[in-house]
């Protein structure tokens, strides 16, 4: 626990001395604002539209602003999972600081958690920038706030799959450009896979869709916590973890 | 405190280390010598746990490297031929976060701090990115952060390289320094840096050992007749060499009688005999004959001319190569 937290530690303070970490955060800022500000203009919009035409039928700030807010926020959390894990470990291979990490007297496994929580806690502090903009919500409307709950749950175990393969993949080159184009295009392909079912029914289909991280998380971004897609990204997290830990194992037999 | 039997590693294509055994006994520096590519890197990789051999064993400090790594790590300090820093990292917080992989922490982690910044003379950079030290700076932090956790076994991969004369001295003492409290295997291509600072040393080539010693007994070994050179002039300047050579050649209990150079005036001749000892002979027969004996030394092999009477001709030119380019 304290080999975790060491190598914690040392992730977290090179994210932060380095520009990647504000870069990442004004980036994601930037981006989530202009969306957030557009779906609440559409929404102003459709309030006084229903207004003009004399409905009354009730307005949903949950339903129509959080909700395609927090899908947008897992789509574009896909573009910068690559850029925050390229460097895990492809940099301390070119370097060589690995061989000071691999032969000091800590497991692979801390080695391993401590990177992957350092890059989930860098996908958490842009997520606070989105909870920046819901705060405007609060003070002007009334939306229930366990349904964000939820939904803020499933765009971190999102992230934590999608993350603990980005850290496989940066095990697998000393090239960081590399190791972030290659999770990119994982992250990507995870996505689109979803699209299958908008036109096919048969089981492959369903398969290649249920593999998508965008269907599970549908349910979050409802605010329903449906246990099935928890474990699904769950499994993936602890999958991708499980083939970075192989891959440093046969780092030594390869290099 | 470090044996290794039989220790083998193969690659795809390669046999990068091939059966090496030795030993080395606490307290000892230790010189492993070998042409680039013999498979030093390898095997000290071994030892440290980086890399699992193919076959054979290792033990450091009683524990074996496949069946306890965490504990032999735990004992052993390691220096990779880069050293293993972190460019965005202030000096002291690297030292302090390698200390803590090592197990130290509280105020132990402090003192260790501060003192393996006295001891390897990097106090006065302790609040500079290591992205900014000189190379002499980064190896020293390096050698610190070996030491940091007061280590049984110290495991330096050319520790001198890339560094000035004067930066290799400093490094060179400071290691030797370190001997009475750890164990060192260092490895170079640098032979008098081993006759500097080694007691003994393991020579290997192309995966295989070649000779393990101490570096008297490799010398006197390789040396087998003595041999002297003197320098001999003559009263007014001319020397007639094939009367010296005569007169020389008849001097008792010498074998042979070879004219070396005559660059800038200089008339050395090697003489080898069998008995030793013939230096107070060879001088009274030089003064008596009426010439100048200039010089007259012992012709010990240095280590390089052991290494390549060892490794063989074919390592000679990239051995050569090598040192060139130092």
């Amino acid at each position: 626990m304290r080999n975790i937290l060491t190598i914690w530690r040392k992730e977290m303070r090179s994210y932060f001395v380095s520009p990647i970490a504000y870069l990442l955060l004004t980036m994601f800022a930037l981006i989530f604002g202009f969306f957030f500000w557009n779906a609440l203009g559409y929404f102003v919009m459709m309030g006084m539209e229903s207004q003009m035409r004399g409905q009354t039928f009730p307005m949903n700030l949950n339903e129509e602003v959080i909700r395609p807010l927090l899908s947008n926020a897992s789509v574009i959390g896909l573009f910068f999972i690559p850029m925050i894990t390229m460097r895990l470990f492809a940099e301390e291979k070119r370097t060589g600081t690995i061989e000071l990490l691999v032969t000091s007297p800590i497991r692979d496994t801390e080695i391993i958690i401590g990177k992957w929580l350092a890059a989930l806690t860098l996908y958490a502090t842009m997520l606070l920038f989105t909870a920046l903009n819901f705060a405007f919500l609060f003070k002007y409307g009334n939306p229930d706030w366990k349904p964000l709950a939820i939904g803020y749950l499933g765009l971190l175990l999102q992230a934590g799959g999608l993350l603990a393969i980005g850290t496989f993949i940066s095990t697998l080159t000393k090239n960081q450009i590399i190791a972030g184009a290659a999770t990119f295009g994982v992250c990507l392909l995870l996505w689109v896979l979803e699209w299958v079912s908008g036109y096919e029914t048969a089981a492959w289909a369903k398969v290649l869709a249920y593999m998508s991280v965008i269907t599970h998380f549908e349910s979050f971004a409802k605010g329903v916590l449906d246990l099935k897609d928890a474990i699904f990204y769950l499994t993936l997290i602890f999958v991708g973890l499980f083939f970075t830990s192989r891959s440093m194992e046969s780092l030594r037999w390869r290099s | 405190m470090i044996t290794v039997k039989e220790l083998t590693k193969k690659y795809a294509r390669t046999t990068a280390v091939d059966h090496v055994s030795f030993e080395v006994q606490k307290g000892q520096i230790v010189g492993f010598l070998g042409p680039n590519g013999a498979g030093k890197t390898t095997t000290m990789r071994m030892l440290t746990c980086f890399l699992p051999p193919t076959s054979g064993a290792a033990t450091v400090a009683g524990f074996d490297v496949l069946e306890q790594p965490l504990e032999v790590k735990k004992r052993i300090g390691y220096l990779p031929e880069t050293p293993p820093l972190y460019p965005e990292m202030e000096t002291s917080e690297y030292l302090k976060f390698v200390g803590k992989l090592k197990g130290l922490s509280g105020a132990d982690l402090n003192t260790r701090v501060d003192y393996v910044c006295d001891r390897c003379a990097v106090s006065d950079v302790k609040t500079k990115l290591l992205g900014k030290l000189s190379k002499g700076y980064r190896q020293r932090v390096g050698l610190a952060q070996a030491i940091i956790h007061n280590p049984d076994v110290l495991i330096l991969d050319e520790p001198t390289a890339g560094l000035d004369p004067k930066q290799i001295n400093e490094t060179r003492d400071l290691i030797k320094s370190l001997a009475g409290d750890h164990t060192i295997i260092l490895s170079t291509h640098i032979l008098p840096e081993v006759e500097q600072t080694c007691q003994q040393v393991i020579i290997i080539n192309r995966g295989k050992l070649v000779a393990t010693d101490s570096v008297q007994n490799l010398q006197a070994r390789a040396r087998g007749a003595e041999s002297v050179l003197v320098e001999i002039a003559g009263r007014n300047g001319s020397l007639d060499l094939s009367v010296v050579q005569k007169r020389l050649e008849q001097i008792r209990g010498i074998s042979r009688v070879e004219y070396k150079t005559s660059h800038a005036n200089r008339n050395v001749f090697e003489i080898e005999s069998q008995k030793g000892f013939v230096r107070g002979d060879l001088a009274r027969a030089v003064v008596e004959a009426g010439w100048d004996l200039n010089e007259l030394r012992p012709a010990a092999m240095s280590l390089e001319e052991i290494f390549l009477q060892l490794t063989g001709a074919e390592a000679a030119p990239a051995e050569l190569a090598a040192k060139g380019a130092d």
